[in-house]
């Protein structure tokens, strides 16, 4: 069946039209909701799916997706938990995913923040597509190509933690894509486009199916999108994304 | 009580960025920079409270840590340690949501404010006094914290023990001479000239009682230069000399406006018009579901004092114009255009009281940048230029365009209806914004500090969430925003047909203190009034609530035809709606003198390399990519084409292509026209230019003349100088004739007089300065066509005539000549040129494209080979030319209405088939060799480079600023 994708937002939050959209046009019956709404009115156990959106929550005052995660861990800490138990799966993107490590759902799922999103090694925010190396075998990654564009658009962007988290969250195998240049090496700015450490963009949980990326793929559905799509033959990756998380409820 | 928590990094770092603005001041030696963020919070908290909040609030426990101190200084300040806060009514949105989300730990706070603190070691006070207004705080919206002052405070209420009380001020102008009148007009700001307070004066006679002071606020909030543009709608004597003074013509004209930009619109009478001139944005026909809006604003004078609040409250307050379009339009995309004074200019050469240019253009892109990124609105095209007339004056044109169902197209204010005002609270920010405009600036204009604001996007972001969801589902009849002039304007202009009763007290207010009037022409950005009936309102409360939106009910629609003003139940103002909306009728002169032309002429050279390359770095020509970088370009998901693209984000396009609803193919391409540089030898044909200019870019990417429609916006010097005004007025009939002939209608305009600085005694005036934005509606996306040559081998055409026009152009400009002939704009071949790609783009004939502008075929050629990493072989004896021309001057030429096209070997017969009407020549070859190859008419090779030659002149002009 149809599973049900519920997509918070709050005051800031910008790309939850659009995300809407991509889950919708993937199959999904969607809600989009203000967080205010949901503490008060939804049951997180009538979705399978649930998505935080890109944007600036509360204008990323107090540090990128700070104020927005201090309020699920407020109100809906403990149904989030039940969700995940439950084997829903959830996706963050771009400031989604700051907020998924600042609750400290990622990575590890124990609402402690081990890892963070900070300011871009530029010290500028930063709109450019780049160059991803798909890594892990991922519910949401399922039959994408090594290699796969994706826009970035954040000014907060830098992975940072301390070296043994690093090493963990690398022997575990939960990075999901990395930075790379067009031959699939690591290369430093602008392919690194903010300086995070190992390259990584994007970063799962130990099961794989709550998905943290700075990338937007949401903003990759339509051929359009690519900045190159009147040169080459392009393939919108982003659809793959919201296609897999639909198909993995079918 | 007061608690002070510094946030920094674990690690100690430096700030990079700031000790390199310092080393720009000139400052030697060797010296660092540390700063911290530091939170004021006044509020009756435990220790565990305190420690609570910055733990889970204001680190990131990952790399950060804090500090905490009892008031704001436990102990005096180092020498070398500054403290820097917000002046007191400043918005400071980092506290608003500080203070929220301490409210959401359950825990009560009175108040918040946000400081910096920076230490320095290696310079002297006197250093850092001499650098810290110059690169770390503005005066107008901030200060560096007094010890011995702070050391008191226990509280941060700003504005405690002021409380308002009600007192009625009349204004006695019904026994004043012209001295007199002309004294209350400049005691009180208000801008209004010595007729004007002559015709207020009868007003009131007739009525026999003096005004109150809201009342004379009002009449020059609506007769304000800004708010209704009496300089265009005037009366002008106007006369054009020849260069001898000679007479040539002489004319009376009755409204600017109605007899060239309006009357094209009414002459041309385009079936896709919906609403042109008449709301907050022109509206035309999209499909038949949607229609578009585009609007165009400048924010020029707040920019010059304070850039980053200036060109955030700028593009703040465009938008609001889409969001109170009809009955709420979506904004979806928008553009900037900045003009600024050289980046390079030592401070030694800056006069007394102007901020450097450097900062400027710095605060402006931020502001800009910040504001549309959290708003998520795409800021997908633009322009910066340079000219050192800029240098007081810079110029911040913000542009929005929004989507909207057809049946909300339009307003229906209706007597009974309630008055709303919903979005931020009100506070004295701003006032005399609308008047402030419409002054020159000087020295002492810093004193004016309430004019100066500083914008908040989110606040602006869920005021929009607000209003669309209450506009699906019908909650209100009549909309519009507040801007200059406040709700005042806004509140007015919406009860024009009907009349309103307006309850000041019944504003909500930032902090007490604000007394009636200030509460009535106020300028607190982030609102928005809307007109609506009784029985909506629950409803409305509700959305609002959940969006957590300001929202009151503050006034009535009446049907007597008066503004009614009411405080605590005391009527403080009552105006006739007949009285404040006829617009007193300035009579002004104008007078045009006609320069001589001049073909003036270099010595051929045996090769350009040097010019190609100077040209690519020319600061009007080289890679701003990092600006359009630093803006959210695709958020939406609506981008088609982006301003720059191709594999390696290096290939410049003509226009921006944005794709507003996702259930439809069609797109809009959106194109800009701008050149100043041309209003110096002839405003006429600067104004034709860029007319020209905006139509190439948007028919360069697929766009038909009669799907494309243009907005005007004027940025002058004082029109009280006859010159100038003939100047305007020149450039005015260029917009009717070219506007008209090309059967491209105005949609919506806006102009900015009085762009003049004084230096002690000296008048600077900007160069006249007309930015044309054209927006066209292609009805496939995939029919678009980008600037970067597709194929080797693929064959290059040039369409259009080059002549030696060579005036204002980039090159001479590069060579500091001031002479030759300007381009001219040949009406019937533009139009040729223009129908006729459009076809072949059209017909699928069409590899890629690109205008000539600014450097001519020379930045043309390079910049389609750096986009697509391929070469070109270039012969100018095809390109189509008059008489005699020489090598620069096909290569440098700025004649309009030309373009590049590639096309593949095969479509060759097919293409020129389509070129019937126009001069057209087969001018080379896409090569695979990357390099551009130029040869002159004689076969001989003038130019030969590679195009990594070309790209490294073309990004390096930059380099050094960022």
């Amino acid at each position: 069946m149809k599973p049900n994708a519920l997509i918070i937002r709050t005051a800031g939050i910008n790309c939850d039209k659009e995300t809407e959209f991509a889950f919708n046009s993937a199959g999904a019956k969607t809600d989009l909701k203000h967080i205010s709404y949901v503490k008060e009115k939804s049951k997180l156990s009538d979705y399978q799916i649930i998505c935080i959106p890109g944007g600036f929550s509360y204008g990323d005052d107090l540090g990128a997706g700070k104020i927005f995660s201090l309020e699920l861990l407020c109100w809906l800490k403990d149904q989030l938990k039940a969700f995940i138990e439950k084997g829903g799966l959830i996706l963050g993107i771009c400031n989604g995913f700051q907020v998924l490590v600042k609750t400290g759902i990622l990575p590890d799922l124990d609402f402690k923040q081990k890892v963070t999103l900070t300011d871009n090694d530029s010290d500028r925010f930063e709109d450019r597509w780049v160059y991803l190396k798909v890594v892990s075998e991922n519910i949401w990654l399922k039959g994408l190509p090594e290699m796969i564009n994706l826009p970035i658009a954040h000014g907060e962007g830098k992975f940072y933690t301390e070296r043994s988290i690093l090493d963990k969250i690398e022997s575990k195998s939960q990075v999901a894509l990395r930075y790379v240049d067009s031959s699939l090496n690591p290369a430093g700015y602008p392919f690194n486009p903010n300086g995070s450490l190992n390259d990584i963009a994007g970063i799962t949980d130990a099961s794989g199916r709550v998905l943290g990326v700075m990338p937007h793929p949401e903003r990759n559905m339509f051929e359009h999108h690519s900045p190159f799509w009147r040169e080459e033959k392009v393939v919108p990756f982003g659809r793959v994304f919201f296609e897999n998380a639909v198909d993995y409820f079918m | 009580m007061i608690w002070r928590v510094d946030v920094f990094p674990k690690q100690k770092e430096f700030c990079p960025k700031i000790f390199s603005q310092i080393k720009d001041l000139g400052l030697e030696g060797s010296f660092q920079v540390y700063s911290k963020k530091a939170y004021l919070i006044d509020a009756d908290f435990k220790l565990q409270d305190i420690e609570k909040i910055a733990n889970e609030l204001l680190i990131d426990p990952v790399i950060e840590e804090y500090s905490l101190t009892k008031g704001i200084f436990e102990k005096a300040p180092a020498q070398n340690q500054i403290l820097i806060a917000y002046n007191a009514g400043v918005c400071d949105s980092v506290a608003l949501s500080l203070e929220k989300a301490i409210g959401d730990l359950s825990l009560n706070v009175k108040s918040a404010r946000i400081a910096k603190f920076y230490e320095f070691e290696g310079l002297s006070q006197d250093q850092i006094n001499y650098l810290a207004p110059k690169l770390l705080f503005n005066p107008l919206i901030e200060h560096i914290m007094d010890y011995n002052k702070a050391k008191n405070i226990n509280t941060l209420d700003e504005f405690a023990g002021s409380d308002y009380k009600f007192e009625l001020v009349n204004v006695d102008i019904l026994n004043a001479d012209d001295d007199n009148l002309v004294e209350i007009s400049n005691n009180g700001c208000l801008s209004l000239s010595l007729d004007e307070m002559k015709i207020i004066q009868n007003y009131f006679k007739c009525l026999n009682r003096n005004p109150t002071d809201c009342e004379l606020e009002t009449m020059a909030t609506l007769w304000s230069e800004h708010c209704a543009h009496k300089t265009f709608r005037g009366i002008i004597e106007y006369e054009e000399r020849d260069q001898n003074n000679g007479l040539i013509k002489k004319e009376t004209i009755d409204n600017l406006l109605k007899s060239t930009v309006f009357k094209a619109t009414k002459d041309i009478d385009s079936p896709y018009c919906v609403s042109v001139f008449a709301d907050n944005s022109g509206v035309v026909e999209f499909d038949d579901k949607n229609n578009i809006c585009f609007k165009v604003e400048t924010h020029n004078h707040p920019s010059s004092l304070e850039p980053y609040g200036g060109a955030s409250t700028g593009i703040g307050g465009v938008i609001r114009d889409i969001l109170g379009t009809g009955c709420g339009a979506k904004p979806f995309g928008s553009i900037d255009v900045f003009c600024f004074a050289p980046w390079d200019i030592s401070h030694e050469d800056l006069p007394k009281g102007l901020l450097h240019p450097k900062r400027v253009m710095k605060g402006v892109i931020k502001g800009v940048r910040d504001y549309g990124n959290r708003m998520g609105i795409p800021t997908v095209a633009g322009a910066v230029l340079f000219d050192r007339r800029f240098l007081g004056n810079p110029l911040v044109y913000c542009g929005t365009l929004g989507i909207l169902p057809k049946e909300k197209s339009f307003k229906y204010p209706k007597p009974g209806n309630l008055v709303i005002l919903c979005g931020a609270k009100t506070g004295r920010d701003g006032i005399h914004g609308a008047t402030f405009s419409s002054k020159e600036l000087d020295e002492h204009t810093v004193n004016l500090t309430s004019a100066v604001q500083v914008g908040n996007p989110i606040e602006e972001k869920k005021l929009t969430e607000a209003i669309l969801r209450a506009r699906d589902k019908d909650l209100f009849n009549a909309i519009t925003d507040c801007g200059a002039g406040g709700i005042c304007s806004a509140i007015t202009e919406l009860g024009e047909e009907c009349g309103v009763k307006v309850d000041l007290d019944k504003v909500p207010l930032k902090y007490r203190g604000l007394s009636y009037t200030e509460v009535w022409i106020s300028e607190s950005q982030e609102r928005m009034v809307f007109f609506t009936d009784q029985s909506n309102l629950k409803e409305l409360k509700e959305i609002f609530k959940e969006e957590d939106v300001e929202i009151s009910v503050v006034g009535k629609v009446t049907d007597n035809k008066k503004l009614v003003l009411c405080y605590e139940g005391n009527k403080v103002g009552e105006l006739d709606m007949d009285f404040i909306f006829n617009l007193p009728r300035l009579d002004k002169k104008a007078v045009w003198i006609e320069r001589a032309e001049n073909n003036q002429k270099l010595e051929e050279k045996d090769n350009y390399d040097d010019d190609f390359k100077q040209m690519l770095s020319a600061p009007n020509v080289a890679c701003k990519d990092w600006v359009l970088r630093e803006y959210d370009h695709e958020v939406q998901a609506g981008s088609v084409t982006k301003a720059i693209h191709g594999i390696d984000n290096e290939a410049v396009n003509d226009a921006a292509i944005l794709r507003p609803d996702f259930k439809s193919d069609k797109c809009v391409a959106i194109g800009l026209g701008i050149n100043p540089f041309y209003s110096d030898f002839d405003p006429y044909w600067m104004a034709a230019s860029a007319i020209d200019e905006a139509l190439r870019n948007v028919v360069a990417t697929g766009g038909r003349l009669d799907k494309t429609f243009i907005l005007d916006n004027f940025s002058w010097g004082s029109p009280q100088n006859e010159l100038v005004l003939g100047a305007l007025v020149r450039a005015s009939k260029a917009c009717y004739d070219f506007s008209t002939y090309f059967g491209v209608p105005f949609i919506s305009g806006k102009d900015s007089l009085y762009n003049e600085y004084m230096v002690g005694d000296k008048h600077i005036s900007i160069p006249g300065t007309l930015l044309i934005s054209a927006m066209s509606i292609i009805p496939n996306w995939r029919k678009v066509i980008t600037s970067s040559f597709k194929n080797s081998g693929n064959l290059i055409y040039i369409i259009g005539k080059t002549k030696p026009e060579l005036g204002g152009s980039e090159y001479f400009r590069s060579l500091n000549l001031d002479q030759g002939l300007v381009p001219k704009v040949d009406k019937e071949q533009a139009l040729a040129n223009f129908t006729n790609l459009s076809s072949a783009i059209d017909k699928g004939l069409v590899a890629s494209c690109h205008d000539l502008s600014e450097g001519g075929l020379s930045v043309a050629i390079s910049e389609m080979c750096i986009g697509s990493k391929k070469g070109a072989n270039i012969f100018l004896a095809e390109a189509p030319q008059e008489g005699n021309i020489l090598d620069y001057e096909i290569l440098f030429s700025e004649s309009p209405s030309r373009f590049l096209v590639e096309i593949t070997k095969d479509n060759k017969d097919a293409f020129e088939g389509e070129l019937a009407k126009v001069n057209f020549g087969l001018i080379g070859c896409v090569s695979g060799d990357r390099r551009v190859v130029v040869h002159n008419k004689n076969s001989k090779v003038i130019a030969n480079l590679e195009i990594d030659v070309l790209r490294e002149s073309w990004k390096k002009t930059f380099k050094k600023f960022r």
